[in-house]
């Protein structure tokens, strides 16, 4: 009985130290091979340009940031390296969600506010990381990550601003989170 | 000799393929870590779990001592990897409103594609998010463009910037990762974890 039980339950996490090699040898990996490192926001940055040139084909010849991107770009947007390797994030992250079984849905927040809340400030979240990832060039991944295994100055710079930022105001919304 | 496409020993079609694959490395690594939780998460910035500051930090240690090693042996030639440039206002503000997103949020892109993966609502809602902060760059880009382009320093790197070499730039920052994850653990076993 007791260990049916413990056999339903989700694995464990892998031990951080071990998960970080791991990562390290995926960002070495990639720069073997690709020459350049793992990140997430550009393929999210593809996808924008290539809806707006799908939807308002017009806009797209007109706006400067479409102009300039299809200049330096050459063919569909999201035939690009970083959308290939976030679509094998999502499998990557669905097949060791399943091996783990910890698949659920679910809203996960602290118990001092509700699912609302907790979604509301998800979504105004991702709008921050989500413009500030085009302002710096990059995010955790492709900025911060990437960017210090390749020594980028701007990668340490990256890693010091989000990181200090957010514990700078950790302190004033810990509700959300303890 | 890498890296592998810029030395023409696979195709651009190969690469993409490759990319895929890489990144469900890059997927389930982060997830099996636990990155796909963002209580796990933000437990850094309370103390009570320092996950990303071990992921994050062993994780960059490790590629940067590859690098280096595979330069040392000559299997990677590094004047063709791509340095990320530094611009550095955009760089700074850019990062201090991702810092702000990721306590808010509690997720960072790619964490919050993992998390989408296994099925957290958060997540998913995080993800619209980012596709929403994008498309308000792309389209205000005129306004933003000064800044996104003011103080380029070129693609620098960081042991150029302070005139020392690779190998004792990395040293130090082993020696700094190592502080950390002292503190990290001391910081731990200090906080109670809330349960999640």
């Amino acid at each position: 009985m007791e260990k049916e039980m413990r056999k339903k339950k989700s694995r464990s996490y892998i031990n951080p130290y071990i998960g970080g090699i791991l990562l390290g040898l995926t960002v070495l990996l990639a720069n073997y091979i690709s020459g350049r490192g793992v990140g997430a926001s550009g393929a999210m940055k593809s996808t924008i340009v290539a809806a707006v040139e799908s939807i308002a084909p017009k806009h797209a010849d007109d706006a400067m940031f479409y102009k300039e991107y299809s200049e330096s770009h050459a063919g569909n947007p999201l035939n690009s390296w970083l959308v290939y390797q976030m679509l094998g994030v999502l499998v990557g992250g669905f097949l060791s969600g399943i091996l783990a079984r910890r698949m659920t849905w679910k809203v996960e927040h602290s118990p001092k506010i509700t699912s609302r809340t907790r979604l509301i400030f998800a979504l105004l979240g991702g709008v921050l990381f989500g413009f500030g990832s085009q302002l710096g060039r990059g995010c955790t991944s492709g900025s911060a990550l990437s960017g210090m295994a390749v020594l980028s100055l701007g990668g340490f710079i990256s890693m010091m601003a989000i990181f200090g930022t957010a514990f700078a105001l950790a302190y004033f919304v810990r509700k959300l989170w303890i | 000799m890498g890296p592998l496409i810029v030395n023409d020993i696979i195709s651009s079609n190969t690469n993409l393929f490759l990319a895929f694959f890489i990144g469900i490395a890059f997927g389930f690594v982060l997830e099996s870590s636990g990155f796909s939780s963002s209580r796990k998460l933000v437990g850094v910035f309370y103390g009570y779990d320092t996950v990303v500051l071990k992921v994050f930090f062993t994780g960059a240690i490790t590629a940067m001592i590859g690098l280096l090693f595979f330069s040392l042996f000559g299997w990677i030639d590094l004047t063709y990897i791509y340095i990320n440039p530094t611009y550095l206002w955009s760089t700074i503000i850019g990062g201090v409103i991702m810092g702000a997103g990721f306590i808010l949020g509690g997720f960072c892109p790619g964490t919050s594609v993992c998390a989408a993966a296994i099925g957290k609502i958060d997540a998913i809602i995080f993800v619209v998010g980012i596709f929403i902060g994008i498309f308000i760059f792309t389209e205000g880009y005129p306004i933003w463009k000064p800044l996104y382009m003011a103080e380029f320093m070129g693609n620098l790197k960081i042991n150029t910037f302070f005139n020392i070499s690779s190998g004792t730039l990395v040293m130090l920052v082993i020696f700094a990762a190592a502080v950390m994850f002292w503190i990290g653990e001391w910081a731990e076993k200090k906080f109670k974890a809330p349960k999640y």
